[in-house]
């Protein structure tokens, strides 16, 4: 399987079926993305697929070949440098394992709600768990980036 | 508004009420569970009244229709159902502004055009999972109250019926529900036979059942 | 590609300009993402070995590079409650470094230098990381300091009394010298330490209780800090166990034919706690894992289901236990109490589900071993993998991981995850780097949960509305007992079954609290708080009761029978005052107040609630009050509250483990063993209680109130007591 992951292109020896998470981490070694669940229920494999957040860890190779893949080491552009000044400035992060997850999804939120209510910061991120319970500053930062763009 | 079938429960006094509504919808369900069979359009031709006739057949439909396979994403409110006992999909997810989720959170998040199975009972997928529009909302009404909607062109995304006969007899995500991957129950029959039925029903004056 | 910790010295490390190697240690693992040097050193924590001294190592805590940078190994993992920040707060204060030159990495196992005073050996828990650091890490600065001070004087032929430090510069004013540490550690290195040294005075502290920036934030933001999980070696298997489905159920036979032939499995090995596939990545692994045909044997397995269990908790419940305290006399009941309330309580198992599930990457080489997790108990792990693979304890290295959350499970008395991969390594022929995983479904049904407890308290007040009665009986599973903190049971007492009851803090003049050991196959563990988790629920739920009987307010009746403990009411009158005392801020929604102590500090909350469409319970805001002491650093203190609140709401709305009939755990993922949410956590406020007491600690204190201040603004909104947690039942 070829896959386009950060603008490189990779051979992967692997069966389509293998979820794009262990192509990501395992063999590319990228492992800012992480596993917490393998079922879609926590967020923290949570990766752009043309420019779309998406679940890596239930997401089949054969559906990642073709397709833009950004990990969190390949992101840039404004939203995530926003977020990711937002995040540092009020230590939103405890353990640290789910943040990959959350700063991908808040940044996907800002790409396409660049002024977001607290409503959609819920239903954006509800779909991302932070066991640590990080959640009001998550919520603070997702704001706080939000302001800094629209200054 | 209706509450969740089984789920979600506060185990407090006060809510006794909530289950005896929580227990009509389980048992709805059971009942549908029990008969796996779905009868074509042939299986009606001894009623002689066609006005009967198409009321029969749409009740036969309603197999399908109020399945909760079908029902889980025709929800009232924004949020979609999931499984037989039709509790809140978790993880939470919205309809968005076009059925397809939330900016951050949209269906294909985590759907894939097909059901992905590798993760225990896996994610179901279809091209184009999403919701169905508010106007078609089914959980919680009654069969004759979904037969007025699907016939209304204000609420049924302005299809008229050849085009509603085509929807259900060819639409993939419809057919999803026959092939739901995993260890989830399909609806019965094939959905060759629901649309033959659906086009029988629609060519017998699509007749709505009184109840 | 490969990480080279094996073959990093300290001295190499050290000897590195800017402590780039340890960057560069890390970009070998990581091609192509590009930023490798950028990398902050705290991601390479694993890689630090401390033994080999170089540039200016004082003690054990302290280095100083020729760069000016300040490393401070942490004796105490990281995972996110904040020992890397707090404790190098302490050591850069009394050291007068800048905050900007100082780091942190974990310190390696070795019980002699690294061991937490509260336990004796080396280890986390308790919420001990600040407490028992607190005068270590100052006096590691201190010493630090003098001999940094004592060479810059003999080089500037200055005296030392001229010297000043401020900011990470050593200033002689007099001959208008300047410079920084690393120009004196070559020098420092070669003097004595000092014996005693001299600490600040808390009004001269400059960074202690100031929000100096977390040491960790930058790499847990953009995805470069290492865990675990994110290991990779030359060579190196992905290893996954199929455990048996019920506790105490063990292997009768497998066919593993299946398995050996699945793409990237290499080997299938039994091991005591199941069956070990070993292979290329953890997707072969686990597709091996799925063909394993298994057959169990179920005759030493717990086959009872948690309602039976429940059930039988509830009978031992209708008679007293062992006594863990009493006065006055309580046998007596309700004899001549004007009105008397009982209440039976039960709290289900618990699973921890630290995003991060166990993992350990062990390699057994050469008669040593080197292993990389997030040990939190370090001193017993070694031990027990030196134990099973026929080395001694000095042999097994511990490179101590950032790890993703624990909330007590990573803290296992008997260190059966450790025995696992120490089993894992020795059942593998080859000597190679091995990293067992396990998946979220074995973290869930994996057991050492929570015990599940009932409670019975039995409660009346006098003619004159004064709570005169409290006789509680608890029956739950002990924690300590078999474990290697057996000793401190006493007279049949786990302190941890009764904490937080036996010592409540009202005045009550006929009290009594004993015990009951549950008995259940089921494997159990601290959870965060502990024994706090029920007993606070139970007692902040029932006293609340019978102040309403009593026709007393909450905040006041419990202020009135807290004259002896003047924390308890410190914390209490600063949440109501913070929150605006008790009214609700709109019509349909009721707040509840519970103030509890546990682990040293005090915390008050007060919750405001209302209900959801589907009756559940909406938790609006939390104001909270904290008296920890000393606080070191206040931002991680409100921190630590915000989460324990969420941690804590999210158990007692939704979580709980249950054993079907024949004892299977009935959830296996976070789809009905749910978390909370963002969409579900409150507003949050945190006022910190200024105090000159020693610090204690903040990482558990947060939770135990949540629950409690819960249920009481519920049944205020709803006349339902919730006695039986959760309050939602996901099916």
């Amino acid at each position: 399987m070829k896959i386009t992951v950060n603008g490189s292109s990779h051979e992967i020896d692997a069966p389509d079926d293998m979820p794009l998470l262990w192509a990501i981490r395992d063999r590319l070694k990228l492992t800012g993305t992480k596993y917490g669940c393998g079922v879609a229920q926590c967020g923290a494999c949570t990766v752009m697929v043309d420019g779309q957040p998406k679940r890596s860890c239930v997401t089949p190779l054969k559906f990642a070949a073709g397709h833009d893949i950004t990990t969190i080491e390949g992101m840039d552009g404004a939203e995530f440098e926003a977020i990711q000044t937002a995040w540092r400035a009020i230590d939103v992060p405890q353990c640290g394992f789910c943040q990959s997850g959350q700063v991908m999804t808040a940044t996907a939120l800002l790409k396409e709600k660049p002024a977001p209510s607290d409503t959609d910061i819920d239903n954006a991120l509800a779909g991302n768990i932070c066991r640590c319970a990080t959640y009001v500053r998550i919520r603070q930062a997702v704001r706080d980036a939000a302001d800094t763009l629209e200054a | 508004m209706r509450m969740p079938a089984v789920v979600n429960i506060v185990r407090t006094a006060s809510l006794a009420a909530v289950l005896g509504v929580a227990l009509l919808g389980n048992a709805q369900a059971t009942e549908i569970d029990a008969d796996q069979q779905l009868k074509g359009p042939e299986a009606f031709e001894h009623i002689e009244d066609e006005t009967e006739r198409s009321r029969a057949m749409f009740k036969e439909a309603g197999k399908v229709i109020q399945h909760p396979r079908c029902v889980n994403c025709h929800p009232v409110s924004d949020t979609p159902r999931q499984g037989m006992d039709m509790r809140p999909h978790e993880p939470p997810v919205v309809r968005g502004p076009d059925n397809h989720g939330a900016p951050g959170m949209v269906c294909s998040t985590c759907h894939q055009p097909e059901n992905v199975d590798s993760a225990g009972n896996g994610v179901p997928g279809n091209p184009n999972w999403h919701l169905a529009p508010r106007s078609m909302a089914w959980y919680g009404k009654s069969l004759a109250e979904i037969c007025t909607q699907i016939k209304d062109q204000d609420r049924n995304g302005g299809m008229d019926m050849d085009e509603l006969i085509h929807h259900m007899a060819e639409d993939s995500l419809v057919g999803w529900g026959w092939n739901p991957g995993g260890d989830r129950t399909p609806v019965p029959g094939t959905q060759e036979k629901f649309g033959e039925l659906f086009a029988a029903w629609a060519h017998s004056g699509a007749h709505c059942p009184a109840e | 590609m490969s990480v080279t910790t094996t073959s990093l010295s300290r001295r190499d490390f050290l000897r590195s300009a800017a402590w780039g190697s340890a960057g560069l240690v890390i970009a070998m693992a990581l091609p192509g993402r590009g930023r490798a040097a950028t990398m902050d050193t705290q991601a390479a924590n694993s890689s630090l070995i401390a033994s080999d001294a170089a540039g200016f190592a004082p003690n054990a805590f302290v280095r100083i590079a020729p760069d000016d940078t300040v490393t401070v190994l942490i004796k105490h993992i990281e995972f996110g409650q904040g020992p890397f920040t707090g404790l190098s707060t302490l050591v850069a204060e009394e050291l007068d470094a800048d905050w900007s030159q100082m780091r942190a990495a974990s310190a390696p196992a070795n019980a002699e230098l690294y061991k937490n005073f509260a336990f004796g050996m080396q280890g986390t828990g308790g919420s001990t990381a600040i407490a028992n650091s607190y005068m270590q890490m100052r006096k590691a600065g201190a010493t630090a300091r003098v001999m940094l001070v004592q060479a810059a004087a003999e080089q500037w032929s200055v005296p030392v009394g001229e010297i000043s430090v401020d900011k990470g510069r050593i200033s002689h004013a007099g001959s208008d010298k300047s410079a920084g540490f690393g120009e004196f550690a070559e020098a420092a290195a070669k003097l004595d330490p000092p014996e005693d040294v001299a600490l600040k005075k808390a009004g001269d502290f400059r960074l202690i209780g100031t929000d100096v920036p977390k040491l960790d934030t930058n790499i847990k933001t953009n995805g470069e800090a290492l865990f675990t999980q994110d290991l990779h070696h030359d060579d190196m298997l992905t290893v996954v166990v199929a455990h048996p489905p019920q506790f105490g159920a063990t292997m009768k036979s497998v066919d593993a034919s299946a398995a050996k032939s699945t793409p990237g499995v290499v080997d299938v090995q039994p091991i005591p706690t199941g069956i070990a596939v070993y292979a290329q990545d953890t997707w072969s692994a686990l597709q091996g894992r799925r063909a394993l045909k298994v057959s169990w044997d179920t005759a030493r397995a717990e086959t009872r289901s948690t309602r039976e269990i429940t059930d039988a908790y509830r009978q031992r419940a209708q008679q007293p236990g062992r006594k863990a305290a009493s006065r006055g006399k309580p046998e007596q009941g309700g004899d001549g109490l004007a009105k008397t309330l009982t209440a039976e309580y039960s709290f289900p198992y618990l699973a921890h589900a630290p995003m991060e599930t166990l993992d350990c990457v062990i390699h057994a080489k050469d008669g040593a071993v080197e292993s990389w997790f997030g040990s939190q108990l370090q001193t017993g792990d070694q031990g027990t993998m030196a134990e099973i693979l026929g080395v001694k304890p000095a042999q097994v290295s511990i490179h101590t991981m950032y790890a993703g959350g624990s909330f007590g499970r990573r803290a296992q008395p008997g260190s059966p995850f450790a025995a696992e991969a120490a089993h894992v390594a020795k059942a593998h022929a080859k000597s190679r780097p091995l990293k067992l995983v396990w998946t979220r479904e074995d973290d869930i049904q994996g057991g050492w949960y929570r015990p599940l407890n009932v409670h019975r308290l039995s409660g009346g007040v006098d003619a004159d509305g004064n709570v005169a009665l409290w006789d509680q009986t608890i029956v739950g599973q002990s924690i300590f007992s078999g474990s290697a903190f057996a000793a401190m049971i006493k007279d049949g007492i786990d302190p941890s079954s009764v904490e937080g009851a036996e010592d409540l803090p009202y005045g009550i003049p006929n009290f009594r609290v004993t015990l009951h050991d549950g008995e259940a196959g089921v494997p159990i563990l601290w959870w965060r708080s502990v024994g706090h988790t029920h007993t606070a629920y139970s007692t902040e739920t029932f006293v609340d009761e019978l102040l309403e009987m009593a026709g007393k307010g909450p905040v006041e009746g419990r202020l009135a029978m807290l004259g002896e403990h003047p924390r308890h009411a410190g914390v209490l009158k600063a949440v109501a005052d913070l929150a605006g005392g008790l009214d609700a801020s709109e019509s349909g929604r009721a707040r509840g107040v519970a103030v509890h102590k546990s682990f040293g500090s005090y915390v008050a909350q007060i919750a405001e609630v209302s209900q959801n469409e589907d009756r559940t319970p909406k938790v609006h805001k939390v104001w909270c009050a904290v008296d920890c002491g000393v606080a070191v650093n206040p931002n991680v203190i409100r921190a630590q509250m915000e989460g324990g609140i969420g941690f804590g709401l999210g158990a007692a709305l939704y979580n709980e483990i249950t054993l079907e009939e024949g004892g299977r755990v009935a959830q296996a993922n976070f789809d009905r063993y749910r978390s909370l949410r963002i969409h579900e956590m409150p507003d949050v406020e945190v006022t910190i209680v200024t105090s000159d007491e020693d610090p204690t600690g903040v990482g558990e204190p947060g939770v135990p109130p949540i629950a409690p201040a819960l249920a009481n603004a519920w049944r205020r909104l709803t006349g339902d007591a919730i006695r039986d947690l959760p309050f939602v039942k996901i099916s």
